[in-house]
């Protein structure tokens, strides 16, 4: 129940439902898209982002949070472990616990590698777990690769490496497929046939989901594989810094006890960074939909040894994160609520854009409607536009919410709000880092030998912007194919001698460059204490 | 000025607003969070925590990402419990009840007291989820636990020592693997993709020019 500040839109929302739902609102055309993101994405705010004075990204523009860690000092110096006594070897190091390292060890696991997960929380604490709208694959008859292919590009901005979008839609039925192995319970019909929605920016039903859980059913069906195959986890162990060779291919990492701090050395013959997104960086101070430990780790330590960044200056902000209540600020609303019918009203009552657009689109249109033509929510602490969820109990009959999205309604209910019948507040949240280290197909990166990557940390296979349900499909796809090659390549690889030098040589192209710093990298945990510790 | 209450973390005495949450309220406390955290969106189960309002007899669990303050509340966060996880491999069980007696036989010794169901952070019936287990039901057992974020609170509640979250586990996965309706649509497209079917179509993709690419975009069908 909304106090009485919020009933007289909620009135003309009520008021406007009907002829609403009827009105189909007009796509924007490529020329208004692209007026709308100049004026309006945070992204094209130039003041928010720092050029890189040093690293392999030299001269290329990046948010200023992120330019502040990759450009800060280690938190360790080469002689404060003892590289010649690793506390743990294997074929495959994996850094990270959500989808992409699960993934990437039950294939190097099946492939007969040894591998380790090494993860700074639990496995499983990652953006994966809270996915919730769906994961898409081209496999209706009226669907094809090719078409998933130009939807994903075109919503993208034309920008993706076509070859690693290629393997991404055409390893996408596969995918399912695995995950329905698995166990994973998606939502079907009698038949069999998968029960598929739109997402923004697709000319397919080619959504699958497991209700609004869907990345929640997904990782926990693959971490309770990882467990089965007796993988060891090393959890609450971050890696701090990696650890390269004399001839300079990766092979291992510095590990840190997340409540001893004590410091580990793991030797491996190959390395998977999949340590996820940025979302706890908050850059331009946006609220995220992301879970604790989303600080870019991989990023920083991809490019301290030298590992190239891709299009690392887009960041996804999800049209729909809660703007009230407070208590859930920021957190996401799924796009499968606009897949449902739910569309975006303002505080007048009108609707103000097609609800499916693509994501960047969508999240501009939204920031546009609460500044410049003053059509938002005052919520106490922001602004906020409408998305009616009542819509969706109407189109698809009573019921349709609490079979399709339940975890969207227990999430108001909590807090008094029932999604049935009224409608909910939302503004653009900070949910997905487009850009991350470039890689080829293989999953290797394109200029450190034996160091792959998988999932959010890769960069330009959704190009500068990413449709719905592409991530979960990417990290179970280049996840998989990461184990699988990781795991091919260690058959092959002779350790050199190990060595922390990239350390020294990194601090002195600081030092060289001028910058003046005091942060140490990676982040790690974000502070939300409110007191003065020591 | 916001009203503030008073909370007690493990004891000790803290005044907070009343509008945070339990977790929130731990970081205005100056808590910097490692354990008993994850998502902050109820969804990794993280977060277990048990309180009791002062005064109050009854004992109460939620996710600390998800529940307000209130005042004279005492807090003990559970930030790990020791769940029974059993190995076994997906492709050679059993799909009839004599796995769970196998896997997880104290469900059996189950006392029907229905502390796990009063525990639940997610309001789940989860006695009823372990009878169905019992009885070998496990879609009935997948459906009635799926929203289970395996927190484990109710395991910490249970007289009889079962950890429902893993039994409830096996059963998802045995049901979306086994008797969930197979799908015809998607074999066939893993088999037309191994088949080499759209190499030409993505071929010609991979070489399209840019500005063929925004031509084919921009005028693309899009299904109703």
């Amino acid at each position: 129940m909304y106090s009485e500040k919020f009933q007289k839109s909620i009135a003309a929302v009520e008021a406007a439902r009907e002829k609403n739902i009827a009105l189909e609102p007009e796509r924007m055309t490529a020329k208004q898209k692209e007026d709308l993101l100049a004026a309006f994405h945070p992204d094209y705010k130039k003041d928010e982002f720092a050029e890189l004075k040093i690293g392999p990204n030299k001269g290329e523009k990046v948010p200023t949070e992120l330019a502040e860690i990759l450009q800060a000092h280690s938190r360790i110096t080469a002689d404060s472990v003892d590289l010649t006594k690793p506390d743990y070897e294997t074929d495959v190091l994996i850094i990270g616990g959500g989808g992409a390292g699960a993934s990437a060890a039950i294939e190097a696991n099946e492939a007969g590698a040894d591998v380790m997960i090494v993860t700074k929380l639990r496995i499983g604490d990652a953006n994966t777990m809270m996915a919730e709208g769906g994961i898409q694959a081209a496999d209706k008859p009226n669907d094809s690769p090719a078409i998933h292919f130009v939807d994903a590009f075109g919503g993208g901005h034309f920008a993706a490496k076509r070859e690693l979008l290629a393997k991404l839609v055409c390893d996408a039925p596969e995918a399912i497929q695995w995950l329905s192995n698995l166990g994973v319970e998606f939502d079907k019909d009698a038949d069999g046939t998968m029960v598929t929605t739109h997402g923004g920016g697709t000319s397919r039903k080619r959504m699958h989901a497991a209700k609004d859980y869907s990345g929640a059913e997904i990782m926990r069906t693959l971490r309770d594989e990882v467990f089965n195959r007796n993988i060891p986890v090393i959890d609450f162990t971050a890696a701090i810094e990696l650890i390269l060779d004399e001839n300079g291919n990766a092979a291992g990492a510095v590990l840190m006890n997340m409540e001893t701090k004590e410091l580990l050395v793991a030797k491996a013959k190959t390395v998977i960074i999949a340590t996820g997104g940025a979302g706890r960086m908050h850059y331009q101070g946006f609220p995220t939909s992301n879970h604790y430990g989303a600080t870019a780790d991989g990023l920083v330590l991809g490019y301290r040894v030298g590992a190239k960044l891709l299009y690392a200056e887009t960041l996804q902000y999800h049209p729909t994160g809660v703007a009230y209540p407070e208590q859930i600020f920021g957190a996401l609303v799924t796009e499968k609520v606009r897949s449902l019918g739910a569309k975006l009203v303002n505080g007048n009552g009108e609707v103000f854009m097609h609800p499916l657009e693509t994501r960047d689109v969508a999240a501009a249109s939204i920031i546009r409607e609460c500044s410049e033509r003053e059509n938002g929510v005052d919520t106490g602490s922001g602004l906020g536009v409408w998305l009616d969820t009542p819509m969706i109990e109407k189109i698809g009959g009573e019921g349709t919410i609490e079979k399709r999205i339940p975890a969207m309604m227990r999430m108001f209910e909590k807090y008094g709000i029932d999604i049935r019948k009224e409608p909910i507040l939302v503004y653009p949240t900070l949910h997905y880092q487009n850009g991350g280290l470039d890689i080829t197909a293989d999953g290797m990166t394109t200029n450190v030998q034996n160091l792959f990557v998988a999932g959010e940390a890769v960069g330009g296979i959704h190009g500068k912007n990413r449709l719905m349900g592409n991530s979960l499909l990417d990290i179970i796809v280049f996840g998989r194919s990461a184990g699988i090659n990781a795991a091919a390549k260690a058959k092959n690889v002779t350790l050199g001698k190990l060595t922390l030098a990239h350390i020294e040589k990194f601090e002195k192209e600081i030092e060289s460059a001028g910058i003046n710093t005091e942060t140490v990298s990676p982040k790690l945990l974000p502070n939300y204490t409110k007191t003065k510790n020591i | 000025m916001e009203k503030l209450v008073s909370i007690f973390l493990f004891g000790k005495k803290y005044e907070v607003p009343e509008n945070l949450t339990i977790m929130t309220a731990m970081e205005y406390a100056g808590y910097q969070l490692v354990r008993g955290c994850g998502c902050r969106n109820g969804f990794c189960g993280a977060c277990a925590t048990i309180y009791r309002i002062k005064g109050d007899k009854e004992l109460k669990a939620c996710l600390a990402c998800q529940t307000k303050v209130e005042d004279n509340m005492y807090i003990a966060t559970l930030p790990f419990f020791p769940l029974v996880k059993q190995v076994y491999d997906i492709e050679n069980i059993p799909v009839t009840e004599s796995v769970m007696m196998q896997l997880y036989p104290e469900i059996y010794a189950c006392i029907g007291c229905n502390a796990c169901t009063k525990s639940c952070t997610q309001g789940l019936n989860v006695m009823q989820y372990i009878a169905y287990a019992q009885r070998g039901d496990f879609e009935k057992c997948a459906e009635e636990s799926f929203d289970c974020v395996m927190c484990g609170v109710c395991s910490s509640r249970c007289p009889a020592g079962i950890s429902h979250p893993q039994v409830a586990m096996l059963a998802r996965r045995i049901n979306g693997k086994y008797l969930a309706p197979g799908c015809g649509h998607l074999e066939d497209r893993v088999k037309e993709i191994k088949n080499g079917d759209f190499n030409e179509l993505i071929e010609a993709l991979m070489q399209k020019p840019i500005e063929e690419m925004k031509e084919l975009y921009n005028t693309r069908e899009i299904e109703k």
